[in-house]
């Protein structure tokens, strides 16, 4: 282990080092924690100039209650109905491309691949333009279901990469043995393949979960109000409606935080395994 | 053998559709995918390529109501538009300092890699920055910089400083917005390198340390080299990831004071949808600019992906 387990070094220095912990941690998170002391000021804190000291009372209630009264919930409905779709369609398609790309060797394959991995790594502003007229000519400007159609065909370029790699680090052998007793290909997938792919399908949804909520680029080219718009844009409006209240405008921030939040410690080993992918071999 | 032409018997009784099987497969596979991305990914990369050739409002099509400029958005954005350039070296201190992430992360790994109670909330804690959204990452950053009101001239005034406007300074307000960005970006690289530090070969680590290799030494010559695939990957999406700042600019700056802070890819976004007018093709011109330049990293990454497979395969 690097660098040397603090057990094996003097009392001293373990001390140290457990008092020091929290510290670089409190320093590290110091910009969030302002903002979480900030909502549950009073507003009149801020009027006379209480920023850090102790919060003359505490307003947690009022201040999330007024969030709650906004039009944020509705923003944050729409943030579901946007994510949820998305994952499902993104991690379907690229059960079947990973496969296919993972498991057959056909002239193209890594060419296919290839241009996955390529397109995921292009800058949005290049598809910007032609794919908000390709929605507007669909009729699809400024609804969901614009939105969530360009998601899943553009996350299916990550998600191919990933499950491909998955899929190629099976045992081969499991699908030889099915070719051999006469079962069929699609069987295969179905009956042998998806049922290994499983912890993949966790790693990748709470992934592309998390990357989806926290979209805002393609939020505003989109979409606009609060019938459509997800919490990344909503927030600023929100922010419009309440300039200068300081203690709202960081109960909203928090909010619109608190999903992906929420999703990455209740499945934080998925969340950890899906990106750090690669990163160990 | 005997196997093998027992197979090919079976394979010459079924049908077309049964001995093709296999090959045609992958196709049925790929089709639901391949369609999709070929709709929305490749070929508007290929339409913005002949947008960028067209002075166009967006308005009507791009043939009948465009007017067909050549390469005169590209000449016009190379030799008189400063706005492109200071954008473009903006671009270039994006990639600069956004690289910070990397030694940055490794350091809090090393910090946190240690086996002491609470260190799994810990490490969660430390990784908390990424899973919130750039927009929330720049709110905070706005409200942290406030001259008013905000932590950090808190801080610098405790020290003795006079408090500075950061976002409202021309000439720092691009370095406040790059720092809000490592912020995320370093949690990113800590948990690559925390998960990469887990699989260092003991041994390697223990027979090194009996040569007498500790602290620097032992970190360049022995750990590094085993955290490659983790620097790899934390160097090209780091790279990835400051060439397409958009969300942190937006938020914080809107690209000012006197668009001082914009990079390119928010400078598209400015002249194709804003209140100055649809200029498509200028907005379009840009990005293929922008797309030029990443590509030379989507390739380096695609050359080594490559490499990689044509070992596995051999």
């Amino acid at each position: 282990m690097f660098p040397k387990p603090i057990e094996n070094s003097s009392r001293a220095w373990q001390l140290g080092y457990q008092a020091i912990l929290p510290l670089v941690m409190l320093l590290w998170l110091a910009p969030l924690l302002a903002v979480a002391l900030f909502s549950i000021r009073p507003d009149s804190d801020f009027l006379i100039g209480n920023y850090w000291g102790w919060p003359s009372s505490f307003e947690m209630i009022k201040n999330y209650g007024m969030v709650f009264g906004s039009a944020m919930p509705r923003y944050i409905m729409n943030s579901f109905m946007i994510t949820i779709p998305t994952v499902i369609g993104a991690v379907a398609l690229s059960c079947m491309t990973g496969f296919a790309l993972g498991v057959y060797k056909f002239r193209g394959n890594l060419l296919i691949f290839f241009m996955f991995i390529a397109g995921n790594f292009v800058p949005f502003q290049i598809l910007m333009v032609p794919v908000r007229d390709l929605t507007l000519d669909m009729g699809l400007y400024n609804t969901k279901t614009g939105l969530v159609l360009f998601h899943i065909a553009f996350q299916t370029g990550f998600c191919t990469l990933f499950m491909r790699n998955f899929i190629k680090a099976l045992p081969y052998e499991l699908i030889e043995a099915a070719r051999i007793e006469g079962v069929a290909e699609w069987r295969i997938f179905w009956y042998v393949v998806l049922p290994l792919m499983k912890p993949a399908i966790a790693a990748l949804s709470v992934l592309i979960f998390t990357f989806i909520w926290n979209d805002y680029f393609w939020a505003i080219v989109l979409t606009q109000g609060e019938n459509t718009q997800p919490v990344t844009a909503g927030i600023t409006s929100f922010n419009a409606q309440y300039r200068a209240m300081y203690h709202l405008m960081s109960a909203g921030s928090i909010i619109a935080a608190l999903p992906p939040v929420l999703m990455f410690f209740l499945m934080q080993k998925h969340f950890i395994a899906g990106l750090t992918l690669g990163a160990v071999k | 053998m005997t196997t093998t032409s027992a197979w090919n018997i079976t394979l010459a009784k079924q049908g077309w559709y049964k001995r093709n099987e296999i090959a045609f497969t992958p196709w049925l596979f790929l089709v639901p995918g391949i369609v999709m991305f070929t709709i929305y990914v490749v070929f508007p990369i290929f339409q913005s390529f002949q947008i960028s050739l067209f002075k166009w409002n967006g308005l009507g099509e791009l043939g009948t109501h465009g007017e067909y400029v050549g390469l005169g958005n590209y000449e016009k954005l190379l030799t008189r538009d400063r706005s492109f350039n200071i954008s473009l070296w903006n671009n270039l201190k994006w990639l600069i300092f956004y690289l910070v992430s990397i030694p940055a992360g490794l350091l809090i790994a090393l910090f946190l890699n240690q086996a002491v109670r609470g260190i799994r909330l810990y490490k969660s804690l430390f990784f908390f920055p990424f899973v919130i959204s750039q927009i929330v990452v720049g709110l905070v950053f706005t409200w942290f910089y406030d001259p008013q009101y905000g932590l950090f001239n808190g801080i610098i005034g405790f020290v003795g400083f006079e408090p500075i406007n950061v976002l409202g300074d021309p000439s720092l307000a691009t370095y406040g917005v790059i720092a809000a960005g490592v912020w995320p970006q370093t949690a990113f690289c800590m948990i690559l390198y925390l998960t990469g530090l887990n699989s260092v070969d003991p041994e390697q680590v223990e027979a090194a340390r009996l040569d007498g290799a500790k602290g620097m030494k032992m970190l360049w010559y022995v750990i590094l080299p085993q955290l490659r695939p983790a620097t790899f990957i934390a160097f090209v999406v780091t790279v990835i990831g400051s060439l397409r700042s958009f969300d942190l600019i937006a938020i914080m700056t809107n690209g000012g004071p006197f668009g001082s802070s914009r990079v390119l890819g928010f400078y598209m976004f400015e002249k194709s949808l804003s209140e100055y007018g649809f200029k498509m093709g200028y907005g379009a011109a840009i990005a293929v600019i922008l797309f030029l330049i990443m590509m030379i990293f989507i390739g380096y990454f695609l050359w080594r992906t490559y490499q990689d497979e044509k070992a596995v395969n051999q």
